[in-house]
């Protein structure tokens, strides 16, 4: 079975790193903050200008003054800080925030990424993407492996416009968990049930595909 | 100490005309001078060029000089919540120029501190980066991003005192701040304004020296874009 959105956001909380900070994008990642393994210490940061942030309100707590990225409410846990956007981006382009999880149209096997513009029909713009993509030291994209018309989202190359040149490091989508190599993209675990020829089929670019695949372990 | 406290809000935008360069502070609906924004939809101007990090809503902040054709030009990051705009967007009725949350905060802060460009990797590589110039630190590729001034800066404050210091409350800061420094003349509404003396001299994120025009905001809606809840 393929993974649903809170699947793909659990498997890759698996990829985060002790007493580091993360920023997570809008969408499928903000979800990742649901499912930190206990023994796990992250402080996630919200590009509009806050460390520390915790889970949404209660109904009734929510406060106009206090976001995210995705404009939705949050409240903050102890030892949070707020701030104006210049030093934000300072701690995302000074490279002291250590993980990106971002969504994704397209990404190409070299790394490079279009998550937006669709050129003529859809025009909603990179916020903090672009800074995020062009500084990050690691950067996991979060995403569906095929679009809403079936096409394969890992392509040789992207078609759409780009946000970042070769800056991807892995893509967790709801089939598979592949790693951006020197050589290409690499296959390297498969959603539990899903087997590796219905990746292939549903992958536009070359897999290497070494040994056995192993499924995710949820 | 400089008194900028202004009464009326007819008086805190006086000045503004059609063509100019505007700014914006606020992020999403967040932290947006909203007593401004309504102030500048009642008048006549028409043919400017704003600068906010996002357009509103339909019927909310920018929204507002959107629906009533004052914007000729919008200059942001993130435009997603608007179909007005996207409509005048795509028809090009309004000139649409996006570049990255991080260059469009620093360009504002370069503006407000005197430094007229700088090179970020932001972009590099793709649409963002047209004829600008490319330099390479350290095996790394930059691009040169001028910096961003305005003819007036509206930003919307927690608290302020008479003398123009301001102090923003949550996630309401963000762009504030960097566009209070680029104004040439920057206006700031607050919700709470005081006599100067009663604020922290060591608790004030924006010093007075960049705010030209206070006023206590006479009325902030402070609208939810995204409620979201968390289950009990």
């Amino acid at each position: 079975m393929a993974l649903d959105k809170e699947e793909i956001a659990k498997r890759i909380a698996q990829e985060l790193e002790n007493n580091t900070y993360v920023n997570l994008g809008i969408g499928i990642p903000t979800l990742v903050a649901n499912y930190v393994p206990e023994n796990i210490n992250v402080e996630f940061q919200s590009e509009n200008g806050v460390l520390g942030m915790g889970p949404f309100p209660y109904k009734g707590q929510e406060d106009p003054d206090m976001i995210n990225a995705g404009k939705q409410t949050i409240t903050t846990l102890p030892g949070a800080v707020l701030f104006d956007s210049a030093i934000s981006f300072a701690m995302i382009r000074g490279r002291h925030i250590q993980l990106s999880v971002l969504g994704a149209m397209e990404v190409a096997e070299n790394g490079d990424i279009a998550n937006w513009k669709i050129p003529g029909k859809m025009v909603k713009g990179m916020g903090g993407a672009m800074d995020l993509v062009a500084s990050s030291e690691n950067i996991i994209v979060a995403m569906t492996h095929t679009n809403r018309q079936g096409k394969s989202k890992l392509l040789k190359k992207c078609t759409l416009p780009i946000t970042g040149v070769s800056c991807i490091k892995k893509i967790v989508t709801d089939l598979a968990v592949v790693e951006v190599t020197p050589y290409g993209f690499k296959l390297t675990e498969r959603a539990p049930g899903v087997d590796v020829e219905e990746i292939v089929q549903a992958t536009e670019a070359d897999l290497i595909i070494k040994g056995d695949i192993p499924e995710m372990d949820l | 100490m400089i008194n900028k406290e202004v009464k009326k809000i007819e008086q805190a935008i006086s000045g503004v005309v059609s063509g100019m360069t505007l700014m914006f502070g606020g992020f999403g609906l967040s932290g947006i001078p909203e007593n401004s924004i309504e102030a500048l939809a009642k008048l006549n101007i028409f043919d400017l060029t704003c600068i906010s990090n996002n357009a509103g809503v339909d019927d909310f902040g920018l929204g507002l000089l959107l629906k009533r054709r004052q914007i000729k030009k919008m200059i942001s990051s993130y435009v997603g919540e608007n179909a007005e705009f996207e409509r005048q967007m795509l028809s090009k009725e309004l000139d649409v120029e996006l570049i990255p949350q991080g260059t469009l905060a620093e360009r504002c802060r370069a503006g407000g501190a005197g430094i007229p460009a700088f090179f970020t990797p932001a972009g590099y590589g793709t649409e963002v980066q047209q004829e600008k110039e490319i330099r390479v630190f350290d095996g790394k590729k930059y691009i040169l991003e001028n910096a961003l001034i305005a003819d007036f800066s509206f930003v919307k404050a927690w608290k302020g005192d008479a003398a123009g210091n301001l102090i923003y409350k949550g996630t309401a800061r963000n762009f504030n701040p960097l566009m209070a420094m680029a104004g040439k003349i920057t206006v700031a509404e607050v919700e709470e304004l005081v006599p100067a003396g009663e604020l922290d001299p060591n608790q004030i994120h924006t010093p007075g020296v960049f705010v030209q025009r206070i006023i206590q905001g006479e009325r902030f809606e402070k609208r939810i874009e995204n409620r979201t809840v968390r289950n009990l």
